[in-house]
């Protein structure tokens, strides 16, 4: 409502109502151009966010395992962590071009790396008590790892894909937006270029409305059967 | 005099009903951890001590004087850094499922339910599943937790904990039953009914227990056999035999009388540790039996 008056009383194109906004994404919505651009953007999130969560558990418990890996590959991926994934960007675009390799890359190397950090800390911080309790019922190598240590880094590694999760919904939105090649991003990017607020906020809506709803909705709920089950919270 | 008293230590270990020997023998066990920095520190002067077969031995002693690292050793899941133990005669490798280990912590696995937790170890050890689940059952009905087989562990109390650990030790029938002062936390009315329901167990199904307690009273209910262990670093002190017959209360009066003997003993080791934490350990003029760690070392070859 103070939404609405605000925006008759400035009338403006740059301060479109909610009515201007739902009547943009409607229409974006009946010429298809939203589910089009909503299909590719998940397709990509998802495709570079499992990698970076196989990757990420992957390159955790290697590090949480060998010493000499830790303390020179570790070094890196903490000193790569502190970088924006906006940064690699550049560096996407001349390994692969302007393609989807590129897109795919960036969205990696902007989660994938507070995925192993987590998972890292998460099975280094295992109880030695269980781990010997496991030990004399003479669960060893890979048994011990599926069914002692990766269970019991489980809370802690969820928290690392929550964290990975927005970091790789982040730089998806970063590489559409400046790479321009289809998704969210790029009709944003187009509502822009034609000085149309409406669209531009429209699109935001959803953005921010994906976001919450997956973060919310599932990795939240996640996170917290999970800490019920284990018993880390009441 | 100390040094006699080491000696007696092995002669009153009893030989095996069959006569092949005890099942857990230590020879000149001795224990050092080196740090970070390369210091190292003695947790077990070479000791030797011989359990027999279906014994319910206790370990006593002060604090830090390895009781936990002679266990963990017998465990397997610490190399000795002198001195060879062995099992049946076998030189121990590693952890094997003829030894369990009880810890203070019940050292439940948070993610499983209380029977899941104990169906592991035969799942670990490939038991086919109807025979698991029927092994499974029996034995928490044993330490009376049937009817709390789908709960998770944060659900239960103290001592439910420790009847699940126990019942977890106890589900792949190991010989040996290593106990680490498993009811160390609990109240004194749960200590007693675990005590009676372990005292049964240990009836029935004749195993083999080394139980670690600090707790004097606890030792002399439970022990057919009591080893005092010095401090620091740990060496056996005295053995003392228990001929009470069973089962026992803590509250009877040999009971509390064989308790206050060994509490005695342990006293004046406690006062010792005082003594070196204090005078940084300056005074060995005023102890000059104290074994020193080669004479331990000879005694046991
Ligand atoms: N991993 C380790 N690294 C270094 N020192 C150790 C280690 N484990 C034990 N120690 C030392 O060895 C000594 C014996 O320890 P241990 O845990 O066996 O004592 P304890 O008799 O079980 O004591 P408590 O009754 O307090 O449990 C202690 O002085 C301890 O500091
Ligand atoms: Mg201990």
């Amino acid at each position: 409502m103070a939404w609405a008056a605000a925006s008759k009383l400035a009338n403006n194109f740059l301060f479109p109502g909610p009515l201007d906004v739902a009547e943009a994404l409607a229409r974006s919505a009946r010429n298809g151009v939203l589910f089009r651009a909503l299909a590719k953007t998940t397709t990509r999130l998802l495709l570079g966010y499992s990698a970076s969560l196989v990757g990420g558990v992957a390159l955790g418990v290697s590090l949480a395992r060998v010493r000499a890996l830790r303390d020179t590959l570790g070094v890196l991926v903490l000193g790569l962590q502190a970088i924006p994934s906006v940064c690699w960007m550049p560096v996407a675009l001349l390994a692969f071009g302007l393609n989807e390799r590129a897109i795919f890359s960036v969205v990696v190397l902007g989660s994938m790396l507070s995925v192993s950090i987590a998972t890292e800390s998460a099975v280094r911080n295992v109880q030695p008590i269980i781990v010997r309790a496991a030990a004399t019922m003479g669960a060893t190598g890979w048994t011990l790892w599926r069914r002692v240590m990766l269970p019991a880094a489980l809370p802690g590694i969820v928290s690392g894909a929550r964290l990975g999760w927005t970091f790789a919904w982040r730089s998806l939105m970063a590489a559409e937006l400046l790479f321009v090649s289809g998704g969210l991003g790029q009709v944003l990017e187009q509502g822009r270029e034609l000085y149309d607020m409406a669209q531009v906020l429209g699109v935001v809506l959803v953005i921010v409305t994906f976001g919450l709803l997956s973060e919310a909705l599932l990795f939240a709920r996640i996170e917290r059967s999970m800490r019920l089950r284990w018993g880390i919270e009441r | 005099m100390l040094l006699g008293e080491h000696t007696a230590a092995r002669a009153s270990a009893p030989s095996c009903d069959d006569g092949s020997g005890p099942i857990i023998a230590l020879r000149g066990v001795g224990k050092s951890f080196v740090d970070a920095e390369g210091r190292s520190t003695i947790a077990l002067e070479p000791v030797d001590i011989d359990v027999r077969r279906g014994e319910f031995l206790c370990l006593v002693g002060p604090s830090g004087c390895g009781k936990s690292t002679i266990l963990n050793l017998v465990a397997g899941l610490e190399a000795p850094t002198h001195g060879t133990i062995a099992i049946r005669g076998e030189p121990v490798k590693g952890p094997g499922p003829d030894r369990t280990v009880m810890f203070q912590e019940a050292a439940l696995f948070p993610w499983l339910t209380v029977l899941e937790n104990v169906l592991f170890p035969l799942q670990v050890a490939r038991v086919a599943k109807a025979e698991a689940l029927s092994r499974a059952e029996r034995y928490l009905r044993m330490v009376h937790l049937w009817k709390f087989r789908d709960a998770r562990p944060h659900e239960l109390s103290g001592g439910m904990k420790q009847r699940a650990a126990l019942a977890r030790s106890l589900v792949i029938e190991p010989e040996i039953l290593l106990m680490d002062e498993p009811f160390g936390a609990l109240d004194a009315q749960t200590a007693d009914l675990l005590h009676a329901e372990l005292e049964t167990i240990w009836r029935e199904t004749r195993k083999t227990v080394v139980f670690v307690t600090h707790n004097p009273r606890e030792a002399v209910r439970l022990g057919d056999r009591v080893i005092v262990l010095g401090t620091r670093p740990g060496r056996v002190k005295r053995v003392v035999s228990i001929d009470l017959p069973r089962p026992r209360d803590q509250e009877q009066r040999d009971v509390a009388l064989l308790a206050a003997v060994l509490r005695n003993e342990l006293k004046s080791e406690i006062e010792k540790v005082l003594r070196e934490e204090v005078d940084d350990g300056w005074r060995p003029a005023q102890e000059p039996v104290r074994p020193g760690p080669d004479r331990g070392l000879g005694g046991g070859i």
